[in-house]
């Protein structure tokens, strides 16, 4: 082989690795941010509309977890899911489900309680409205959520911003294993550390087109006019 | 026009609602006529868009009956009942979104089809025009009529109307109570017009209510009660006197 096809297939292989890692980012944290979506919208819608006994200790529980230490998560699900743990028998400790648990445990809080912060902020005289017109219960939630969208996507936005970067929780749980669960975050940490600075802050790079791009994808969300009003 | 005095829309007795230790409504008594409007008239704070919330289901009297169609209002109101009544709210909102969609709404929610019913309430209201525009950028007037044809698109048993013709210019004004005369002379749709404008009152309604601290002061046919009002707040009222 010759030195030159050696260092084209070294960079072939660093750029195979580079999307995996990048591929596997999107996986993890895009499966963790739907996951939190699916949960925390409704969570966050219900604990805006209704009073029930209770709220005020969940809507404190929330608050706490939206600042929540990332790796403190990651500790109590590292200790969750190790062998011994309550969990260990599901062996997900350094797979990436492990890491897309501590990262829904991460953004949950964020998107619930940004949504109910946004339900919290319509005009109180809207769901009056909504009855008013005929909505059943589902279709007057639907559509406060539609008329709260605003501040919905800027929660699952935030949820997301928490998670994809984080680091943390994502080298306890994941373990940094190549190919299996190294993300960008993790993986800019590890080149750092191994003095290739350039590939460091290529990963780099690529973090922030990503987050750029899936932001830029919820912003149109955002701005558009049509929204399904169900 | 006044339907059958046996059978009314509205059964009311001993209708109260209480805000805190405020008692606001406070309805010994009140009949809604099948297919007639009915006139409510009375001061600021009176209790006249409370009236209008409970007879739209949109919350519970504190005490007292509310008979819609010969059944009681049971709290949570049945969604086939609720969506009999429909209100034009003082303060509408609307959904964003452009003016179609908004007249769309309540169809939507109910599964019927739309067929030419929205575009012809549009022209109705003349708001064709504005068919496509987002809400948002309606002006105080149209947004009202915008309001207003959201309620009509779906012919409903009941219409309530809280100051409908409020922020509009006389031509505007025109429009909306020929529209009332219409549903009037069609009979199916019972209006109650909550109207600071005593002498809108005596242009459309049947009858005419004076609400005044919750109560009513008096009700009566709309020609007696500006011809020969029993109660002196009353003739007091309908003179301009009372100064609201
Ligand atoms: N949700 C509420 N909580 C507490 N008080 C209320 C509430 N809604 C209305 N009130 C009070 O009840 C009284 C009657 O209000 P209402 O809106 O029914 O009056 P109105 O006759 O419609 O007046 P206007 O002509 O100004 O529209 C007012 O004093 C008001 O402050
Ligand atoms: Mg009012």
């Amino acid at each position: 082989m010759s030195p030159i096809e050696g260092t084209l297939l070294q960079l072939n292989s660093v750029a195979g690795a580079f999307w995996e890692i990048v591929a596997l980012t999107f996986r993890v944290t895009g499966t963790a941010t739907l996951i939190s979506a699916a949960l925390g919208i409704p969570a966050g819608a219900l604990l805006g509309l209704s009073k029930f006994a209770g709220r005020r200790f969940i809507v404190t529980s929330i608050y706490t977890g939206m600042g929540l230490p990332p790796v403190v998560v990651g500790l109590a699900v590292y200790l969750t899911l190790s062998r011994s743990g309550p969990l260990g028998v599901m062996e997900w400790l350094f797979t990436p489900w492990a890491m897309v648990v501590a990262q829904v445990i991460i953004s949950f809080p964020l998107v619930a309680g940004l949504t109910m912060t946004a339900i919290e902020a319509l005009d109180p005289d809207l769901r009056l409205q909504l009855r008013s017109l005929g909505a059943g219960r589902r279709q007057e939630v639907a559509a406060m959520l539609g008329e709260a969208r605003e501040g919905v996507v800027a929660a699952v936005v935030a949820g997301f911003g928490g998670i994809i970067s984080e680091v943390g929780a994502a080298m306890l749980v994941g373990g940094n294993i190549e190919s299996q669960t190294r993300v960008l975050s993790t993986a800019i940490v590890l080149e750092t550390r191994r003095g290739f600075f350039g590939l460091a802050l290529g990963l780099g790079g690529a973090l922030l087109g990503m987050a750029f791009m899936v932001n830029f994808i919820f912003l149109r969300l955002q701005g558009r006019g049509r929204w399904p009003v169900r | 026009m006044a339907g059958a005095i046996d059978d009314p829309i509205y059964h009311a007795r001993g209708l109260r609602k209480v805000y805190g230790k405020r008692c606001v409504l406070d309805v010994e008594a009140l009949e809604v006529r099948r297919g007639e409007v009915l006139a409510i008239i009375g001061p600021n704070g009176a209790g006249k868009s409370t009236l209008l919330r409970l007879l739209n289901f949109l919350e519970p009297a504190s005490s007292g009956d509310l008979t819609f169609l010969g059944q009681k209002a049971k709290y949570p109101v049945p969604l086939a009942m609720r969506r009999q009544v429909t209100m034009v709210f003082q303060r509408p909102i609307l959904l964003h979104g452009s003016v179609w969609q908004n007249v769309a709404y309540p169809l939507r929610i109910r599964k019927i089809k739309a067929g030419g019913s929205i575009d012809d309430m549009l022209g109705k209201l003349e708001l064709s025009a504005l068919s496509e525009t987002s809400v948002h950028e309606l002006s105080g007037g149209e947004f009202q009529r915008v309001a207003l044809a959201r309620a009509l698109v779906l012919r409903p048993r009941v219409l309530l109307l809280d100051e409908p013709a409020a922020n509009l210019d006389p031509q505007n004004v025109e429009k909306i109570e020929a529209i009332i005369r219409t549903i009037r002379r069609e009979g199916h749709t019972t209006v109650v017009l909550v109207t600071h404008r005593v002498e809108q009152a005596r242009r459309l309604a049947d009858r005419t209510a004076l609400l005044i601290d919750g109560s009513f002061i008096e009700i009566a046919e709309t020609t007696r009660f500006f011809t020969q009002s029993e109660d002196p707040r009353a003739a007091a009222f309908v003179q301009g006197q009372m100064i609201y």
